[in-house]
């Protein structure tokens, strides 16, 4: 069976469902500690949501010398897929395995919404379940979650595709061009700032088109790591 | 002891929001005419002993490596500030 990481670092907060999406999705999860260096043969890694040493000097800035890290950036050059989520994506900006950085909101306030987004690129390890141009509903929820990024960075994002998600109808926190996730050039590290492991069962999730809390459209980003990974 | 001050400011085309609540606060305390505020962080490293050329180069790689992003902070001052 598919053996899919989960990092917990001190003040981690979604790891659990984090595993719990992973389990959902036809994988086995297998928790890593941040202090460990040992990726445990895992065939990819979730990096989750929270506040990774309590968002201390700047969100994502301390996790990124946990002993976990360094063999997270080491992998993923090889190839490993990774997916950073909220406060992981952040770590993943800050670990330099993607462009740009997360400022607080631009209004200042913390913002939990059921969040639209459009999928932009279908060809990454955790988005290939997706097709082009697909709307999709997950939860948002964040303080620092306005991307930025230098006009050179942007553009060169645009010009080859590596804008995953944009955020539609909503921009909730001032990200530039709308930006919800990224990934690098090889489309194996995903970063984006909503919570698809909050949508991944009927009944937990946000609202869907057969109801109240029938949205699960978050599960297919655990889904599409395994279609990556089986082939 | 020796003491190294960093300071840290969020670069000039990055909206600093913080600053921006404090500088409509400012008026409610009828404290008038700053126009704009920025915040940022100081950081003081101290080390046994006096700042020494290898201390002051050690702070500047903590400076650009840990204490700032460089996506979003310049690393505004690294001086050494022990006492006399």
């Amino acid at each position: 069976m598919t053996r899919i990481g989960v990092v917990t670092f001190p003040g981690t907060l979604d790891d659990r469902d984090a595993a719990r999406a992973v389990r959902v999705a036809g994988a086995q999860p297998v928790s890593l500690w941040h202090a460990d260096d040992d990726l445990h043969e895992v065939d990819a890694v979730v990096l989750p949501g929270g506040f990774s040493y309590g968002d201390y000097l700047r969100a994502g800035a301390i996790s990124r010398f946990a002993p976990v890290m360094t063999s997270v950036v080491d992998a993923a050059g090889r190839g490993l897929p990774v997916l950073g989520i909220c406060n992981g994506f952040q770590v993943l900006t800050e670990s330099h395995l993607l462009p740009g950085s997360m400022v607080k909101n631009d209004h200042l306030q913390f913002v939990c919404r059921e969040q639209r987004l459009v999928v932009e690129n279908n060809t990454t390890a955790w988005t290939r379940d997706f097709t082009a141009g697909e709307q999709i509903t997950i939860p948002l929820k964040n303080q620092d979650g306005q991307y930025v990024a230098d006009a050179a960075t942007l553009a060169r994002l645009e010009d080859e595709g590596r804008v995953v998600f944009r955020y539609h109808t909503v921009n909730p926190n001032g990200s530039r061009h709308d930006i919800a996730g990224v990934c690098n050039a090889a489309g194996n590290v995903v970063g984006l700032m909503p919570h698809p492991e909050h949508a991944v069962e009927p009944g937990f999730g946000p609202d869907g088109a057969a109801g109240p809390r029938t949205g699960t459209d978050g599960l297919r980003f655990f889904t599409s790591v395994l279609s990556t990974l089986v082939g | 002891m020796g003491r190294v001050v960093v300071d840290v400011m969020p670069k000039p085309e990055i909206l600093d929001p913080q600053g921006k609540a404090v500088a409509r606060a400012l008026p409610r305390l009828g404290i008038d005419g700053f126009v704009t505020v920025r915040q940022g962080k100081r950081f003081e490293l101290e080390v046994d002993g006096p700042v020494t050329d290898d201390v002051l180069a050690a702070a500047r790689q903590a400076a650009t490596t840990l204490l700032s992003n460089p996506v979003i902070e310049d690393v505004v001052r690294v001086a050494d500030e022990s006492a006399a």
